[in-house]
């Protein structure tokens, strides 16, 4: 029987893989054939489909506003959340426990309560329509699941370490960032890693907050579908691209991503 | 764990991040519960309403409808994500260059935008152009998700399945890893063996880790929007309309804020609930 056990995992990501085929299939395909003929494989192999997207601004800028609001929000929840895990693994104070449980329940807010609310508070303060409405806004929940990583990954860290650096004389913030930070890089890279997934997947929002100048990818891709009917070749195109960054990134944190989806408690 | 000391300085760490969340919670929340105890008829201008959306929203077959749906679906995919998560992170390799190739291949899901998911089923699995739905039809059973509520159900589960039993699988292997080998070591000494050692060793090393997939898991199903909407718009019908796609055609389709605002928060209150009670039942079972 174990001899077999290779099979399951097999199977399943088999099963992963071909609806990610299927897409890669029509995006080489015209139009034409899609609708006409059916084939596992493109009869007409074309890469008109990538040529259009990486040719019409339309297109391609809708990925550069998705990179650029990922990159500020990971960035910025990074870097608040950094002293903030610091203090909840290290420190008793008051309310910090309930603190914690505030921050959790935003990650369990539904984005749908928060879209015509975030529609009117953006607007109010003259930022609709910019990257920087998005990134805020994926705040929301990346903020408390960086806190929730790093203080997993910080509980970790023997608080000895702190010790000796304030018997050696250290100031606090110089072994902040010349000594803690660097023994949790691993730590940081998962956070990361969780930020820029959940900000790259994340569409409601990033819909609601933008119309024209900061329209993400994702945005681009459903009204291009329903405005100029089936372009069906052009969606799978757009679709299989939108895969590349995450791909991209699973790779540098492979050995990690178990540990950073247990939030650093296993 | 590590002792911690009294320290409220501490809160100097923690205020940027107060401030950044409150800024994104408090404030629209806020707005959400402005709008729940008020009339408008346009003009901005707006009359007392009281609790009058709220008893609307209780007593609505639409609400009761919506949310015996969404119940439903993250039951299901609960029932099936996690003991299939379980024996995939059982099957697979401990060690071995075969180790990355599954972790990153699994992943994969995880990264691809929610609206992509959605496209990517849909041409999956439609009957003319799918792989899927041709398979099925090929089979001779009559497949059409866009027509059958049996069909649509069918393939947004499926889809889900798809989706995110990724996470359970990463979580599970985690905690997998974590079990010492002195464990297994005694267990074969007592002549433990298959099921025991799963019992009695593997589960309760897992549970901390299951707790987290389950509470992700059911946080995430019950605010499902973007794939159901882009697969199925919610229908046939009603048939797979959840609660947050019910919840955007009220307020940004026909902009009736008072239910829609009183709607929002009677939904935020049902996902606290439960999330609180998974939760503390999670904290008791640590302490014992």
């Amino acid at each position: 029987m174990k001899r077999f056990l290779w099979l399951a995992p097999s199977l399943y990501i088999a099963f992963l893989l071909l609806p990610i085929y299927w897409l890669l299939n029509m995006s080489f395909k015209t139009t034409n054939e899609i609708l006409g003929t059916f084939s596992l494989w493109p009869n007409e192999f074309t890469l008109e489909n990538y040529v259009k997207i990486f040719t019409d601004p339309t297109w391609y800028t809708g990925y550069f506003n998705s990179l650029t609001y990922v990159a500020i929000n990971t960035v910025l929840s990074v870097s608040v959340a950094l002293p903030a895990a610091y203090a909840f693994s290290r420190y008793r104070f008051l309310g910090d426990k309930h603190l914690f449980f505030w921050l959790l329940t935003n990650r369990m807010a539904p984005p749908a309560v928060f879209a015509l609310p975030f529609l009117q508070l953006y607007s109010a303060v003259g930022l609709f329509d910019t990257p920087l409405a998005v990134a805020l806004a994926h705040c929301l929940f990346n903020i408390p699941l960086a806190v929730w990583i790093l203080e997993g990954f910080m509980s970790g860290v023997p608080r000895e370490l702190d010790e000796t650096a304030y018997i050696d004389g250290y100031p606090f913030w110089r072994f902040f960032i010349r000594i803690f930070i660097p023994t949790i890089t691993a730590g940081i890279g998962v956070a990361a890693f969780f930020c820029f997934m959940f900000s790259w997947v994340e569409l409601l929002l990033a819909k609601t907050l933008t119309s024209v100048a900061a329209k993400p990818i994702a945005a681009t891709m459903t009204r291009t579908a329903s405005s100029s009917g089936y372009e069906l070749g052009l969606l799978a195109a757009a679709g299989s691209l939108t895969i590349v960054p995450g791909a991209f990134v699973i790779y540098f944190v492979r050995n990690y991503i178990a540990k950073g989806f247990a939030l650093g408690r296993v | 764990m590590i002792a911690k000391t009294t320290n409220q300085k501490a809160w100097f760490f923690v205020l940027p991040v107060v401030l950044l969340v409150a800024f994104n919670a408090i404030i629209p929340l806020m707005t959400v519960v402005n709008y729940s105890v008020q009339e408008t008829f346009g003009d901005n201008v707006f009359f007392w309403e009281g609790v009058g959306w709220f008893e609307q929203v209780l007593h609505s077959e639409r609400f009761h409808d919506a949310l015996l749906r969404q119940l439903a679906f993250s039951f299901i995919i609960l029932a099936i994500e996690v003991p299939l998560g379980i024996a995939i992170a059982l099957a697979m390799p401990r060690k071995g260059p075969w180790v990355s190739v599954c972790l990153v291949l699994m992943a994969l899901p995880l990264l691809i935008p929610w609206n992509v998911v959605g496209a990517m089923w849909n041409i999956f699995a439609l009957p003319d152009i799918g792989l899927l739905g041709k398979a099925i039809n090929g089979l001779g059973i009559d497949y059409n998700f866009t027509r059958q509520p049996i069909a649509a159900w069918f393939t947004t589960v499926l889809m889900d399945v798809w989706h995110w039993t990724s996470l359970v699988v990463l979580l599970c292997y985690a905690g997998l890893c974590s079990i010492p080998d002195a464990y297994y070591q005694a267990a074969k000494i007592d002549g433990a063996r298959g099921w025991a050692i799963f019992r009695y060793i593997q589960l309760p090393k897992l549970k901390r880790v299951l707790t987290i997939a389950i509470l992700l898991r059911f946080m995430d199903s019950f605010m499902i929007y973007t794939e159901p909407f882009v697969l199925t718009g919610g229908g046939p019908g009603n048939a797979t309309t959840f609660l947050s796609i019910d919840l955007v055609k009220i307020a940004l389709g026909q902009f009736d804020l008072g239910p829609a605002a009183a709607m929002s928060l009677i939904y935020f209150l049902i996902v606290l609930l439960l999330c609180w009670i998974f939760y503390t039942l999670m904290m008791r079972g640590e302490e014992q």
